[in-house]
């Protein structure tokens, strides 16, 4: 191997970030790719806080606290090991942030602040503002410009990945990539390379995710062997604006401060909400659990919103709506704490929560599932590593709030220094390491789709996936339906061989480079509705109404997927339990 | 016969260049009206059938956007010839026809997409960074009290869209000047308790060539960001503390 280990990291949201900080800070040298400018990568939408146990409200909390509600939130689907290091990671990473600058918000004393967050009875979260993912996302934007103007990571930025270059031992030894303005493929090599692409939302069609967040590179290593575990675990979030574009987040920290969800108590009661009397309200998720109230986990205060619409028929004015309501907190609070995410509501309906209750409705927002790794952040294929929310490792089968941002920033702390002590015992590659023949694979695959004649719209095969996809595999999800998704896929798929690129030209030409990651959303998607099908059993965001219990003697297992003849073939993995024993999850208990 | 009552349709023109050379092209769309849409959901709608008003085929528009709820900075543009966010801006409140153009003072990439990297080269050369030691574990940060954070959460905010560079009449070749947005990180990363330390070279590379002094106090900036950020103050408070330095570098305090 080289002097000086070279690193590829892909994605430059929180997670490849933190991977490259440390892979610069240890002597690497590190190649960062990503499809927009890293500053706009999609964790600036994070909101809420970032959790870590520092116990500085007297309240008793400590990181195995954190770990219990992380896997018992998870519903003791996530391995333990990596959970527990995270949680007990958690402070450390808390007072870097703040080192860096991160303008949390302060104590009278000049101390973090923190708020509650769901899942969780401890004032647990760091915050700013209701800007948290940005200002993380800033400050570790900034050291690694840092760390590019002395010359240790040169930025990629406006590439998009394509796929991982395979050597003939199957070892991975760089990236093929597509610069998005001229066209051009290159090969790039590296001794290791880290996946950090972020959610799958676009498979949704609509989500609270960003564009960019299609699944993508997970989907084309998948494709290539690697193993993409738990993928049917979708977290749908319970607070998210309707919108014609996509579902804007609303976030879990208005219910941290205080914020109620609740809906008339008469189904017919038309009246302004500010008019309507306290004893004519009904706080569901207080009513229904007591202890936990507003902040009990997403899946679980999901389907309560689901069930109060779509069961009890008192959805607001009998629309898919319920209020969440933060107009009887005062202005100067909201402002100081909560600021960022009422303005986008103020902004995108033209209401001003402060005064009226905002009119909210789950949202599909997060997957669990992802590339699978080991301890260490790497995939089954050598070299080839994965962190972040694209990886499955930390959440189980439900994420708590707050969790994500955490779990970023720790995966890429750790597998910074994990791929740099591979790459340093690395046997030399043999030949080429593969680059030419994936080059040629890869270019056969773009000339054949610029020169596709058909008759379809890539853009309207993506809207009909996300129809389905939001149809069947979100909050309530039945074997029937699933079959039906699955064998319209495929019919999607047939599609997708006739489309059509009406801009063939080789300049900037964003329709192309969608048309790619569709066909890469299509296999994806097989995945998750396949995975879900097969899993008979009702576990945090996966509920079945067949099967409404958790059924552990079957289940608690790790979903494997992996690419065989052009479909999705399942295997079921033990789920690392050592620490903390499975137990029922009841937050409507009392006690 | 089903009702045929005809669809309300959205007017937009946008000004097309295939490439950062082409002359410049507008075209003409009618999109079906829906409520609550804005111009990135209207730039969704000519994606799935990019025909232009008059039935001729054409392509899908190529412009910048991601996360679609003005905090990535992504899709500026000028929106009936005002710089905005597109995700941002509501149909409801435009008049038609809807005029989409790129933003004027930047590279063309192609269509409504342009080149901005030139705030992420200013922000380099003014260290805009807290330098800390190394991302180990070294203990809490200093404290800070809260007045102190509610100063500088809100330059904080800066979503890099780059309208603050749009809309100023200094911002152009021939000034070379950085922009609000630069100055605006300026100040912030000055005060914070780290963070000062590179406060002295901060002020120099403010001082020289397209530093802060081109500023013609016009304050379009003010008006046109989209997060409101205190760009005044934090012209006038960095040009005050530019001054100093070069006070204090002529007679070599």
């Amino acid at each position: 191997m080289a002097a000086t280990p070279r690193i590829i990291v892909v994605g430059g949201g929180l997670a490849g970030l933190s991977a490259v900080t440390k892979i610069a800070e240890a002597g690497g040298s590190v190649d960062l790719f990503s499809i927009v400018p890293v500053k706009r990568s999609h964790s600036v939408c994070a909101q809420g806080g970032i959790n870590a146990a520092k116990n500085l409200k007297g309240e008793g909390d400590d990181v195995l606290k954190h770990f219990d509600d992380t896997i018992y939130g998870g519903d003791f689907l996530a391995d333990q090991t990596p959970v527990k290091a995270m949680t007990a990671n958690g402070p450390a990473i808390i007072d870097l942030l703040d080192r860096m600058g991160v303008p949390f918000n302060r104590t009278p004393e000049g101390l973090l602040d923190f708020r509650r967050f769901g899942g969780t009875l401890y004032h647990r979260t760091a915050f700013a503002g209701a800007t948290t993912g940005q200002q993380l996302l800033y400050a570790l934007d900034e050291l690694v410009r840092r760390h590019e103007s002395e010359g240790k990571v040169t930025k990629y930025e406006g590439w998009e990945f394509l796929s991982a270059v395979l050597d003939t031992n199957g070892v991975c030894r760089g990236i093929c990539a597509m610069d998005l303005r001229t066209m051009e493929l290159r090969t790039f090599p590296a001794d290791a390379v880290i996946i950090c692409t972020g959610g799958i939302g676009a498979i949704f069609g609509k989500s609270t995710n960003s564009v960019v967040c299609t699944g993508s590179a997970q989907s084309a290593v998948y494709q290539q062997g690697a193993t993409y575990a738990n993928g049917e675990f979708i977290q749908v979030h319970p607070t998210a604006i309707p919108g014609e574009d996509k579902l804007r987040l609303m976030s879990e920290s208005a219910r941290g401060e205080g914020g109620r969800v609740w809906v008339p108590r008469d189904s017919n009661d038309k009246r302004d909400p500010n008019s309507i009397p306290e004893t004519e309200r009904f706080y569901f998720l207080e009513e229904w659990y007591p202890k936990y109230g507003n902040l009990v986990p997403r899946d679980v205060a999901t389907r309560a919103i689901f069930k109060v619409v779509y069961e009890n028929h008192m959805g607001i004015d009998g629309q898919p709506m319920v209020y969440l309501d933060l107009s009887h907190i005062d202005r100067a609070t909201l402002d100081r704490k909560l600021g960022g995410i009422l303005e986008i509501y103020e902004k995108f309906v033209g209401v001003d929560p402060r005064d009226h209750p905002m009119k909210i409705f789950p949202g599909m927002h997060y997957t669990m599932g992802g590339l699978w790794v080991d301890f260490n952040q790497q995939t089954n294929i050598p070299g080839l590593y994965a962190a972040g929310e694209c990886d499955y490792s930390i959440h189980g089968a439900n994420r708590l709030g707050a969790n994500s941002l955490l779990s970023c920033i720790n995966a890429g702390f750790a597998v910074g220094p994990r791929s740099m002590q591979y790459a340093t015992s690395l046997a030399a590659q043999p030949g080429d390491g593969g680059h030419s023949a994936e080059l040629q694979r890869q270019q056969l695959l773009n000339s054949k789709l610029i020169n596709n004649q058909g008759d379809e719209n890539p853009f309207r095969i993506w809207r009909d996936l996300g129809a389905l996809m939001t149809q069947h595999a979100t909050i309530i999800r039945y074997n029937a339906g699933l079959r039906q998704a699955d064998a319209e896929i495929v019919k999607l798929q047939d599609r997708y061989k006739r489309v059509n690129l009406s801009d063939r030209s080789q300049w900037a030409n964003t329709s192309f480079a969608f048309a790619r990651q569709l066909e890469n959303m299509l296999h994806l998607a097989r995945v998750i509705v396949q995975g879900a099908e097969l899993r008979d059993e009702s576990r945090g965001a996966h509920y079945k109404p067949d099967f409404p219990e958790r059924n552990d003697e079957k289940f608690l297992k790790t979903t494997m997927a992996n690419f065989v003849d052009s479909a999705p073939r399942f295997t079921w993995a033990e789920v690392d339990t050592q620490f903390i024993t499975p137990r029922p999850r009841r937050y409507d208990a009392t006690a | 016969m089903p009702d045929q009552t005809p669809e309300k349709m959205i007017r937009v023109e946008v000004t097309r260049r295939l490439t950062p050379e082409a002359e410049p092209v507008v075209e003409r769309f009618a999109i079906p009206y829906r409520p609550n849409m804005n111009i990135t959901s209207v730039l969704g709608e000519i994606a799935l059938n990019p025909v232009t008003a008059d039935g001729r085929a054409t392509t899908p528009i190529t412009y910048d956007s991601n996360c679609l709820e003005e905090i990535c900075g992504s899709c500026a543009m000028l929106v009936n010839g005002r710089a905005r966010t597109a995700c941002s801006t509501l149909v409801d409140h435009l008049e038609q026809p809807i005029r989409l153009e790129p933003l004027t003072k930047f590279p063309i990439v192609r269509d409504l997409a342009v080149d901005r990297s030139v705030l992420f080269v200013n922000l380099k050369k003014v260290k805009a960074w807290v330098p800390v030691d190394g991302t180990y574990d070294l203990g809490p940060g200093p404290r800070q009290f809260p007045q102190v954070q509610e100063q500088l959460y809100p330059l904080s905010n800066c979503i890099s869209c780059c309208i603050c560079m749009e809309v100023c009449p200094q911002f152009n070749t021939s000034t070379n000047f950085v922009g609000a947005a630069t100055i605006g990180q300026t100040k912030l990363f000055n005060n914070n308790p780290t963070g000062r330390v590179l406060k002295e070279e901060r002020l120099r590379a403010l001082a020289g060539d397209g530093g802060i002094h081109e500023c013609g106090f016009a304050q379009n900036c003010i008006h046109a960001c989209p997060k409101q950020l205190p760009l005044a103050e934090a012209i006038s408070d960095t040009g005050r503390e530019v001054v100093l330095q070069k006070i204090k570098d002529f007679f070599s305090l």
